[in-house]
């Protein structure tokens, strides 16, 4: 027996060394490339996996090949992050099992396997360990007119500029809250496509107090005071503590109808309405993996359970980025890094323990900074609550939250089973965009506090895959 | 705290709220026990046909009684549970298969029913979109399908409105015959009542193991998916000899099929679908219609039944104690026969018979040391 073998022996997952241990990242965003990037150093070489063509994830999307703009053009003031973690993306493919295109639609813990479609075929990876850097995606509360041609998601207006350098609008309305209303809004009024209207839910009293947690990023906290001022001397009209009341037109979008603070009512035109209340993870493969989930009252987002370094209550899975809970770009780089050190540490792989101690410190602060941004930006559930019997709720299926009601009438204590009796969640989004104002409106008519009527169950597939053709 | 009734119940399923309907409207006092939510499982997640059309002869007479039932369902509990008698076409795709269902076709006309055959040419003409597998099919025009989601949450509003006392959530923790009364444990409440019907679909098999009659009951977990609603192309539910697909399609578009079967863990409570098994059934859709290949899958799902192992369910009296009656194991085809199961429990309880031939449901057949004769409709199911 040689030297090796014996240590191999003493962690038994290591056998054979780092480069047989098979690992599979899912998802190239922040999260992805950093925890990527910290396994090839500990010489595994692990089966990487994003739905996209590229990597660099919603947040530093890249443009199509042969489009000209810039960094700096895309990304603003996070430019120099997004080319760093570019480079570290385009220095890693080569080394590694790289896959786009591939969308992982099942999680087989009991056989370590993930189930993947890539361009039409079916695949399957199997793993040793695995790490799931899922992302997020925006919280919705529909309105009256939601599902009007030229309604978008805030992430979504934003990604057309970026990606595509189109604009949802000539003049478009930013609707809902948090930092990235502002930042599309103020990204549309320097591309050429001045918004009409910025419609923040929350009062500036809110965000005042919570402004002594935003001290622990002080440098974000300061570029976001930044972002709100320009946007406000640029002539841009701000409306805050304001209540959208319906989305207006036809065949398309042409105003939005809302309230403001002093409930006096107005009719903004506009060509196109961007909607959004922050974020959600996107953690149906954590849920298909076993992963319990609780409810993080300050976010006000079901969230999958796991320790401070990304482990889960789960062996061999390990959770990083936003689909773990909300926590933005530079925290999903950091947590990124952090999940890797634990997934080397716990198979008995060298790793970096200075670099462990320094993630552990910032990942705390972090933590903090965003437990004060989520109260500066709070989900405003009385709108999703106060949502009118006839405002379509479930858009696959065409619910409205009169019929979620009606579910609940009948006999309907969570979720799941409203989603049985109404339809609502059924569709092809699986619940994806309707369900944390669903569980709202479910909530409120049952009189409970929104964490008793759970959360929807993940079916696979995780999105819609095609049947044929017959293999 | 001890509640008396004159029947317990034990499992909210298709059965379990059907009885609890027809015993509370006849003026007995019943309280049923669900440990989850009524329908949460086999009823619940099944494919929901409504289908006289293949079975075994043992089961003509009760699936008769229960289309009966499912006829008049919104006169009954105030919904239909969407159920639509849109026809079930049974599909041959071989020679054999043909005279399969030609044979079931003579003996159910034996029962009164009216399938129809339907040749190769006529077949084609009828349904294009069926691909050369097929040739020749067998239609039973008042078969059809409703949404099993509904139906046992609706059986137990009306069974409420009728007096009985469902509660939900409530597991029973033990249960013992004191020789005159069942007295079971649930959430700290004693219940007791001389009659008790033993409703509780797979985890039936440990009840009736209870009073000295262990069952070869297995978890069987359907494995059931949903496309994105596509173009409105196929009016019946399609079947094939053999079982191994069923396919509607639902007026919104869907098509809802399955095939194949899930996992579940040792106790059956955590169960999920088989992407193995999807991909079985995905393909052996996709060659009896071919314009499915075009299809996405948005869903899938599955829950737990229980499986005899000659597809037959165990309903009737115990052999060891009276008033305990099973009605379990329905083996992935009981959603249809629940209305009618909850209608001769109640009798068999109140009446101390029935008009439906049980015969071939006795828990005792499995203790009997006569070999079973040959079954030849067993392979049809």
């Amino acid at each position: 027996m040689t030297l090796s073998d014996r240590r191999g022996a003493a962690s038994p997952q290591a056998a054979g060394g780092p480069a047989r241990l098979r690992v599979a990242v899912v998802g190239a965003g922040p999260a992805g490339v950093r925890a990527v990037e910290q396994l090839r150093r500990a010489g595994v070489e692990p089966c990487w996996m994003d739905e996209a063509p590229d990597g660099g994830g919603r947040i530093y999307q890249r443009p199509p090949p042969g489009f000209a703009r810039g960094h700096r053009a895309l990304y603003g003031a996070d430019a120099k992050r997004a080319r760093a973690l570019h480079a570290a993306l385009d220095a890693l493919k080569p080394r590694v099992d790289w896959r786009p295109e591939t969308l992982v639609w099942n999680i087989r813990p009991q056989d370590r396997a993930l189930d993947i479609q890539r361009r039409g075929g079916r695949d399957e990876v199997h793993y040793d360990a695995l790490i799931l850097c899922t992302g997020a995606m925006d919280r919705v509360i529909p309105i009256p007119g939601w599902t009007l041609p030229g309604v978008a998601t805030l992430g979504g207006a934003q990604i057309a500029l970026k990606a595509q350098g189109v604009a949802i609008g000539a003049r478009p309305v930013f609707v809902g809250t948090g930092p990235l209303l502002w930042l599309a809004a103020l990204q549309y009024a320097r591309a050429g496509a001045p918004p009409a209207l910025v419609l923040d839910t929350t009062p500036f009293m809110t965000k005042l107090m919570a402004s002594a947690g935003l001290l622990w990023n002080l440098p974000v906290f300061l570029r976001g005071l930044r972002y709100m001022a320009a946007l406000r001397t640029s002539g841009v009209r701000v409306a805050e503590d304001a209540t959208p009341l319906a989305i207006e037109g036809d065949a398309t979008v042409t105003a939005l109808r809302w309230r403001d603070a002093g409930w006096r009512e107005h009719v903004t035109p506009c060509d196109a309405v961007a909607l959004g209340w922050g974020l959600k993870p996107e953690a149906q493969l954590a849920d298909l993996a076993g992963v319990p989930f609780g409810f993080d009252a300050i976010g006000q987002n079901w969230v999958p359970q796991h320790d401070a370094a990304g482990r889960t209550p789960l062996r061999g899975i390990y959770l990083a980025g936003d689909g773990a809970g909300i926590g933005g770009a530079e925290v999903a780089e950091l947590s990124g890094t952090r999940a890797a050190l634990a997934l080397l540490e716990d198979h008995g792989l060298g790793f970096d323990h200075a670099l462990r101690a320094h993630l552990d410190g910032r990942l705390r602060t972090e933590a903090r900074f965003r437990a004060a941004l989520e109260r500066a930006f709070p989900w405003p559930r009385r709108l999703a609550r106060s949502m009118s019997d006839e405002t379509l709720l479930c858009r696959c299926e065409a619910i409205t939250a009169g019929e979620l009601r009606a579910a609940a009438q009948h006999g309907a204590p969570e979720v799941n089973r409203a989603k049985a009796l109404s339809r609502i969640g059924m569709g092809r989004c699986q619940g994806r965009v309707c369900g944390a104002s669903a569980a709202e409106v479910l909530a409120e008519t049952l009189g409970v506090p929104v964490v008793e009527v759970g959360r929807l169950r993940s079916q696979m597939p995780v999105k819609p895959i095609p049947m044929g053709p017959p293999q | 705290m001890m509640r008396e009734a004159d029947v317990l119940i034990v499992g909210g399923g298709g059965a379990g709220c059907s009885a609890a309907l027809h015993l509370a409207r006849r003026g007995a006092r019943v309280i049923l026990l669900e440990r989850g939510l009524v329908g949460g499982q086999a009823s619940g997640v099944n494919y929901g046909g409504v289908r006289q059309q293949g079975r075994h002869p043992a089961q003509l007479p009760l699936a008769r009684r229960s289309r009966e039932i499912w006829g008049r369902m919104r006169a009954l509990i105030g919904t239909d549970a969407e159920f639509d008698p849109c026809g079930h076409l049974k599909l041959a795709r071989s020679a054999d298969e043909e005279a399969d269902l030609l044979r079931w076709n003579t003996m159910a006309a034996a029962h009164g029913l009216a399938p129809r055959m339907i040749g190769r040419n006529a077949i084609r003409a009828e349904h294009p979109w069926l691909s050369e597998q097929v040739v020749a099919g067998s239609l039973m025009e008042e078969d059809g399908a409703a949404n099993p989601r509904l139906l046992a949450p609706a059986l137990a509003r009306a069974a409420r409105d009728a007096g009985a006392e469902l509660r939900e959530d409530h597991r029973v923790a033990s249960l013992a015959h004191d020789g005159l009364r069942f007295l079971l444990d649930a959430n700290g409440t004693r219940f007791a009542a001389p009659m008790l019907l033993n409703c509780a679909g797979f985890w039936a098999g440990e009840i009736a193991a209870q009073f000295g009659e262990p069952v070869p009951v297995e978890a069987l977990h359907p494995n059931m998916l949903v496309t994105e609603p596509l173009p409105y192309f196929c009016r019946h539910n399609l079947g094939v000899v053999g079982g191994d697909l069923y396919l509607r399609q639902i007026p919104r578009g869907n098509v809802i099929f399955g095939g194949g079967r899930g996992s579940g863990d040792a106790d059956a409570m955590r169960t999920r679908p088989s992407a193995d098994a999807a991909f079985a059934a995905m393909q052996r859709a996709v060659a009896l219609i071919p314009r499915l290949a075009a299809a996405m899958v948005i869903r899938s799902w599955t829950g737990t039944d229980g499986q005899m192992p000659d597809s037959q369910p165990v309903l009737g009296p115990s052999r060891t104690t009276p008033g305990l009656i099973h009605a379990f194991g329905f083996s992935g085809h009981g959603f249809m026969l629940g209305p009618a199961v909850g209608a001769v429990l109640s009798e068999l309880v109140l009446d101390g018979r029935t008009d439906i031939p049980l015969e071939a449901f006795d828990i005792a057949r499995f203790t009997r040391q006569d070999a079973p004769a040959d079954d030849i409709w067993k392979l049809r199911l």
